[in-house]
């Protein structure tokens, strides 16, 4: 997949030696309307853009990302929605690679080849699920290589060297470093330098790949991870969103001006 | 799918840790992978391990108090005329219920790794409670999580928590029952699995827990077992053993024994909380046909809608509140070791009524579940039929509601 538009936007930040950055979302947050304009004005600034398709029982998000899971919930998204918002943002921005990201079951309801042609008729260029860790996931990560789409690996700081190997191997474009033991959106509770050095241990096993940090990034970390391949920022963008609805203002703007404050961070 | 024989049934998984190829596993973030299979060697060590399981017999026996009694229930057996109805007294255990020897177990684990602080959720409280009092006896600092509207609804049994000295983490997340106190009990251990021993109340989640509480609760069976043989000199001829069934760590502790017993010999009959008679919300996913679905790492029968959400499930009985139900009884109903069937609100409640007024015995809502089949089943059947309910718990913790519902307790 050297030719996947996730690999093409890492390698246009390395030129411009900067991170890609990386934005969170959850589909439906905190309206259908909403969540589209919010993709396709933070696009302007991030290079690779996830969005959540929705499960009541996320075993792996903190509060910030909960309050936005169940706002949309509430207000009725679906996941047929959420490939609505996917198609419509990828209309608009043909070239700007999103990701979906959530929980196996819904996945499994739909049953994964079914799942998997949704994806592929809204151009969606990877997939993250947060609860089908690797081997578990071979067999369907070999199935979305096939349609040429991304599975996204992860690791965390808990992942043994020998697995580390094994998974690198089985990855794509893209890895994800979970930069601590936490939930997402959880304050960052190691150093940085700790991080990073975990981060440089994944790029000697592959130095091709590329890896992101996630959980803890905001606006006030954001900086130390310069010279990383990626970050990514997801709780700050929900709160973001609560945050605006609770002081009457508009989201859509607010978290423009986020993402636009983080950019510029890392330039 | 098929049972087999020889084979412990908690072992009878795959390598992906899938019973019947396909309930079970662990549907867990790669944070949770190093963890768990650090608990899934060192439990396999510790089971074959004698000075452990002498440690273990122990405390079942001077600080659990095994073996709980077995009794006949003769006034009831006499009034409804047809089947023997026996009870085994699990609420006789220390704590009064049946969730001591999983918490025991797990403090003994979470000791022998060395780890100083222990979560765990619950739904009735009595998972909680008894997981406060190991932790307090085998010095462990614990943390019980709990949805709000349980905290509401089981007052007595969080007063007990707190009295041992542990914290209560309200949930408001979702329906605030039990199945959110488990999803943020598991939050708080993707955060804290370098310190914190995670106990998962029932025989539910990844893998490793669901072969745990079931390795820790068949000590029930393994007591009845023998107390059977005393009472019979056998086995009897026809045995029906019926047991509620919410995660389902109580039926499957006390079914294990009997497991390679020809279902015609000793039945199997699991009863799950079919809600208020009047509402379409259960907690019966086995005996309303849900589909298979994954929920708090495991794939299971699961009340859900067609596109994957987790439904919101109804039932007087905190303990049975659980939209999911342990992979193992899923595995039992596909192989028809075990047939399943529900309970309403109002049939437990009668229930209740009919038992403590014939007996002197006092079962929680949850049990009364099983107490309901009993009554309906025994006037139809021989007197030769021994029927045995686990009275898994007590009622006292019910005591509010059961003043509302029946104006008296």
């Amino acid at each position: 997949m050297a030719k996947s538009l996730i690999n093409l936007a890492f390698k246009d930040c390395k030129k411009e030696k900067r991170p890609a950055l990386i934005t969170f979302t959850v589909a439906g947050d905190n309206t259908k309307k909403n969540s589209l304009k919010i993709l396709n004005s933070i696009a302007k600034h991030a290079d690779i853009l996830e969005l959540s398709f929705l499960h009541n029982c996320p075993i792996a998000d903190g509060g910030q990302i909960q309050n936005s899971t169940y706002r949309s919930l509430k207000n009725g998204t679906t996941l047929k929605d959420t490939f609505q918002i996917a198609k419509k943002f990828k209309n608009n921005n043909p070239n700007k690679p999103l990701i979906l990201m959530g929980y196996y079951n819904l996945i499994y309801q739909s049953g994964e080849n079914n799942f998997l042609k949704n994806c592929k008729s809204s151009k969606v260029d990877g997939l993250i699920v947060v609860d089908l860790p690797w081997p578990e996931n071979r067999k369907f990560a070999k199935k979305c290589k096939k349609k040429s789409i991304n599975f996204v690996q992860l690791l965390s700081p808990t992942t043994s060297n020998r697995r580390m190997r094994k998974i690198i191997k089985d990855s794509h474009d893209m890895i994800y470093y979970i930069s601590m033991l936490s939930t997402t959106g959880g304050k960052l509770k190691v150093p940085p330098k700790k991080i990073l050095e975990n981060y440089r241990k994944i790029k000697k096993i592959n130095k091709n790949k590329n890896c992101v940090i996630g959980f803890g990034i905001t606006n006030k970390t954001i900086k130390s991870f310069r010279n990383s391949d990626g970050v990514v920022v997801g709780s700050e963008i929900c709160q973001e969103i609560t945050r605006s609805l609770n002081n009457r203002q508009n989201p859509v703007t607010n978290v423009s001006k986020v993402v636009a404050r983080l950019k510029n961070k890392v330039l | 799918m098929k049972i087999k024989k020889n084979i412990p049934l908690i072992d009878q998984h795959d390598k992906f840790g899938f019973w019947g190829g396909k309930f079970g596993g662990n549907f867990i973030p790669e944070t949770l992978k190093k963890p768990v299979e650090d608990l899934t060697i060192l439990f396999e060590k510790l089971r074959k391990n004698k000075k452990f399981i002498k440690e273990r017999d122990y405390y079942f026996k001077n600080w659990v108090g095994s073996p709980t009694s077995f009794i006949k229930l003769d006034n009831l057996t006499k009034h409804l005329g047809g089947a023997q109805i026996w009870a085994k007294v699990v609420s006789e255990a220390n704590g009064g219920a049946h969730k001591i020897y999983n918490a025991t177990v797990h403090c003994l684990i979470a000791k022998r790794a060395g780890k100083k602080y222990i979560v765990g959720d619950t739904g009735a409280g009595y998972a909680g409670k008894m997981l406060s009092m190991a932790a307090k006896k085998f010095g462990l600092k614990c943390k019980i999580f709990m949805g709000a509207k349980d905290i509401k609804r089981q007052k007595p049994n969080c007063d007990a928590i707190r009295k041992n000295g542990a914290e209560i983490v309200p949930v408001y997340t979702g329906s605030q029952t039990l199945v959110d106190a488990v999803s943020e009990c598991m939050r708080y251990w993707v955060s804290n699995c370098d310190t914190t021993h995670m106990c998962v109340g029932s025989t539910v989640g990844p893998n490793i827990f669901v072969k745990i509480c079931g390795w820790s609760t068949s000590q029930i069976s393994r007591e009845l077992f023998i107390q059977i043989k005393n009472e019979f000199g056998k086995i009897p001829k026809k045995v029906k053993l019926l047991n509620c069934v919410g995660g389902g760590s109580s039926s499957f502790g006390f079914w294990n024994e009997f497991m390679h017993y020809n279902k015609k010999q000793v039945e199997f009959i699991g009863i799950e909380a079919g809600g208020p008679k009047k509402s379409k919300r259960h907690a019966a996913p086995l005996t309303y046909g849900s589909k298979i679905g994954i929920l708090h790492g495991a794939s299971q029968y699961v009340n859900q809608d067609f596109e994957g959400q987790i439904e919101e499930t109804e039932s007087i009985s905190a303990g049975l509140d659980y939209p999911g139900v342990s992979p193992i009884h899923c595995f039992l109903k596909d192989t028809k070791r075990a047939r399943y069937t529900a309970a309403t609100d109002e049939e437990a409640l009668n229930a209740y009524k009919l038992v403590t007024k014939y007996e002197n015995l006092n079962p929680s809502l949850e049990p009364s579940h099983a107490f309901a089949e009993a009554i309906k089943l025994a006037p139809k059947l021989s007197m030769d039929t021994i029927m045995i309910v686990n009275s898994c718990g007590d009622a006292h913790k019910d005591k509010d509601i059961l003043r509302q519902r029946l104006g008296k307790f």
